[in-house]
């Protein structure tokens, strides 16, 4: 496949980490120990998984899979929500595929669906604006989660089934937003982070210079990388660079997508469409303060939130997860009590188990599992 | 059941069916039923018939005895969606997937069932396109359809048609494959590209708006096995790579033989076509369905041999070596991936859902 295969190719890849390895043995630090890079995104959590990349890199770096998988942070409630909504009477629910199997505190949309509930998989918020000009006597719900990645296309929607005086399309607006969620994993106490690779979508939308602030203020470096597996290795090869020469800046290597200043249109549908919420309840992290966001009022006949019933309760973590200390990085993802026991792909307890972007998950059904034999056997 | 062979050349008056659809009364026993019955499925069917009109086919032991020394009996039912795709329809799959189920067991597949569900309203024009497309399949591959059931279903009750087909053949002596038999060292080979079926089937629900020239690689296996197995009687183990893809197949022999299986991802065929596809959807292909393709695991000295006969049949002229049987550790499958890493290569947990990003 032509723009893709040259991403992939391994001689680069055997070039990048002879670099790599000799620019950590430069580095005082990983004598004792390893240095710790969060890739914030789940796509990137994907690629590192799907090519093997952790398993090329040296011992002296450790990668930590960060909170940027969006079906991964949804709380129980918010999944309580969704079939509150999709069990109300000619409802007819849709959803992006992965967020079917997120567990709810009673049960996930899959079983929903099972129990008789029209729930539908679409690829597109547009598939459930299409729907809801066929079925004019329903009421068509999309549940849009992700974070800046994605809201441009739910803002737009919102938009044109206005514009088109679609009146029984509704929105379950869970979009979350990058910058407040870094920002509180670097105000953790536990923090162990030696720098970042930023997202690439998300800074497709939102640009490059938001993240200035991990540089200045909390003294990282950050290399916003694309999502080939040739993108990430050379993004994880300009941290460490910057951490030899004892840098810390905000990088670009997704130049070819990422613009400095962001995408204007796409900000502003998402600006005309969305505010933030005062706070919003992560899972694993609990509630993060200005990063969710929410319908604004003159969208409100479209909000799903004022026009259904939904029970809107804080639903507990279970007591045994510990998903928020591995989206943090404080602990590795066969360090839970319930790893690869009571919680498997097959009956996920945290819903880092869940999406295959979701770092346990990524380690059960990718990982090294001798390696998580030997900790646990340990 | 009802034999569906013919009586001599005796053929019902044509104008006797003369609903376009299906309707609950052709499912109810009386005259409506017996004429769905002969002028689809009789007909379709003609020269099939193993003995006179009965409710059960039957055949002659002697017969099945010069083919071998045991019995293979298998059964699969059909319920894709939508009814035709490109590169095939619900009645090709109905054969090819039992022909192929008994093939791959070392069985010459002889005689097949027919069982039909059909959802009230079901165009008869539909139903009979898809029971002669039956009928071609199972000449191409040299089996006869035997007997058969038919049943109509209220109106939602099941979805368009759905087709079931058991079958039976016979394993000649001394044939014996099994998925515990693979042993370090040994080679995984297949015979074509993987995951255009499922990539097919996907692209043809249309739900996502993405038309590929992707065609299914439906087809009956029997006469490529045959050939393999010919030029090779020390294969260890052969199965269709259907739901699950190459991935649970492979699986599944680890587990079965307690060995490591290790792939090689840029030896691992697969279309550019296919590739695309699953990026744009954040699929892996790795699972994806298929009906025409096979793994099989052969002793390393008849790796050469295996691929030379497999690329002389129609079927078989993308047969590539994958990757081997380790005696790592046993049950895991791994994939050295294009860019020098290595993955796990697990088990699918339910159904393959998109990724959000």
């Amino acid at each position: 496949m032509k723009y893709v295969d040259e991403f992939r190719d391994p001689e680069k890849a055997k070039y990048l980490l002879r670099e790599i390895r000799s620019l950590v043995q430069r580095i005082e630090t990983t004598k004792s120990r390893p240095l710790s890079i969060m890739e914030v995104c789940g796509g990137h959590t994907h690629a590192i998984f799907r090519y093997g990349v952790e398993t090329m890199l040296p011992e002296e770096i450790e990668l930590v899979h960060g909170p940027g998988c969006p079906v991964c942070v949804l709380p129980m409630g918010r999944v309580d929500d969704c079939i509150a909504i999709a069990e109300s009477p000619d409802v007819i629910f849709t959803t992006f595929g992965d967020a079917m199997r997120v567990p709810g505190s009673k049960k996930s949309l899959l079983q929903a669906r099972a129990d008789g509930c029209d729930v539908r998989m679409v690829y597109s918020p547009l598939d459930a604006l299409r729907l809801a000009k066929e079925n004019p006597n329903k009421k068509v719900v999309f549940f849009a989660l992700g974070f800046e990645t994605t809201m441009p296309s739910t803002a737009l929607t919102v938009l044109q089934a206005e514009r088109e005086k679609v009146h029984n399309f509704f929105l379950f607006c869970n979009h979350i937003t990058i910058i407040p969620t870094i920002k509180a994993i670097l105000d953790s106490p536990e923090l162990s982070l030696d720098g970042f690779l930023g997202p690439g979508h998300v800074s497709m939308v939102i640009g490059s210079s938001s993240y200035d602030f991990i540089a200045n203020h909390y003294k990282r470096p950050l290399v916003i990388a694309g999502f080939e597996p040739l993108d990430v290795l050379h993004g994880i090869w300009r941290v460490v660079k910057m951490i030899s020469e004892g840098r810390a800046a905000i990088e670009n290597q997704y130049n070819r997508v990422v613009p400095a200043g962001g995408n204007p249109v796409a900000l502003d549908a998402i600006g005309r469409v969305f505010e933030l919420r005062e706070f919003f309840e992560w899972r694993g992290l609990g509630s993060i303060d200005h990063s969710g966001i929410r319908m604004r009022e003159a969208y409100a006949r479209f909000d799903a939130e004022r026009n259904f019933l939904v029970p809107a309760l804080t639903v507990a973590d279970p007591k045994s997860c510990q998903c928020g200390e591995v989206l943090k990085g404080v602990i590795k993802p066969w360090d839970c009590k319930v790893f690869g026991t009571q919680c498997t792909p097959e009956t996920p307890l945290g819903s880092l188990m869940v999406s295959s972007e979701g770092a346990c998950a990524a380690y059960y059904q990718f990982g090294d599992i001798d390696k998580v034999h030997a900790t646990k056997d340990a | 059941m009802s034999n569906l062979g013919t009586q001599g050349s005796e053929k019902p008056p044509e104008s006797r069916l003369k609903a376009s659809a299906v309707t609950l009364a052709h499912g109810g026993g009386g005259k409506a039923m017996h004429d769905l019955i002969h002028e689809v499925f009789v007909r379709s069917f003609e020269g099939n018939r193993t003995a006179p009109l009965e409710d059960q086919a039957r055949f002659s032991l002697e017969d099945l005895v010069a083919h071998g020394d045991r019995l293979a009996m298998t059964t699969d039912s059909f319920v894709v969606s939508p009814l035709k795709f490109p590169g095939g329809d619900i009645g090709k799959l109905a054969i090819c997937g039992t022909v192929n189920d008994l093939a791959v067991g070392g069985a010459k597949p002889l005689y097949l069932t027919c069982s039909v569900i059909i959802e009230e309203g079901l165009d008869i024009g539909l139903l009979r396109e898809m029971v002669e497309s039956m009928a071609r399949t199972a000449r191409e591959a040299g089996v006869k359809v035997v007997t058969g059931d038919t049943k109509v279903v209220e109106r939602g009750a099941c979805d368009k048609l759905f087709i079931n087909t058991a079958g039976v053949g016979v394993i000649p002596a001394g044939r014996d494959l099994g998925s515990d038999r693979a042993r370090g060292g040994d080679v995984i080979l297949v015979n074509g590209v993987l995951g255009d079926h499922g990539a097919t089937i996907l692209a043809a629900r249309g739900d996502m708006a993405i038309s590929t020239p992707i065609e299914s690689d439906c087809a009956p296996l029997n006469g490529l096995i045959e050939q393999l197995l010919t030029a090779v009687p020390e294969t260890r183990f052969l199965r269709d790579a259907t739901r699950g893809g190459l991935a649970t197949v492979l699986n599944e022999i680890a587990m079965a033989s307690s060995v490591g299986i290790e792939i090689e991802e840029d030896k691992t065929p697969i279309r550019g076509e296919v590739r695309g596809f699953c990026e744009i959807l954040g699929l892996d292909p790795l699972y994806l369905a298929n009906e025409g393709t096979m793994v099989c695991v052969v002793p390393e000295s008849a790796a050469a041999r295996a691929l030379e006969s497999m690329r002389a049949h129609p079927l078989g002229r993308g047969a590539a070596l994958i990757g081997r049987v380790t005696n790592g550790r046993p049950g895991r499958v791994v994939m050295q991936t294009v860019f020098g890493g290595r993955r796990i290569v697990d088990m699918l947990v339910g159904e393959q859902l998109p990724r959000i990003c």
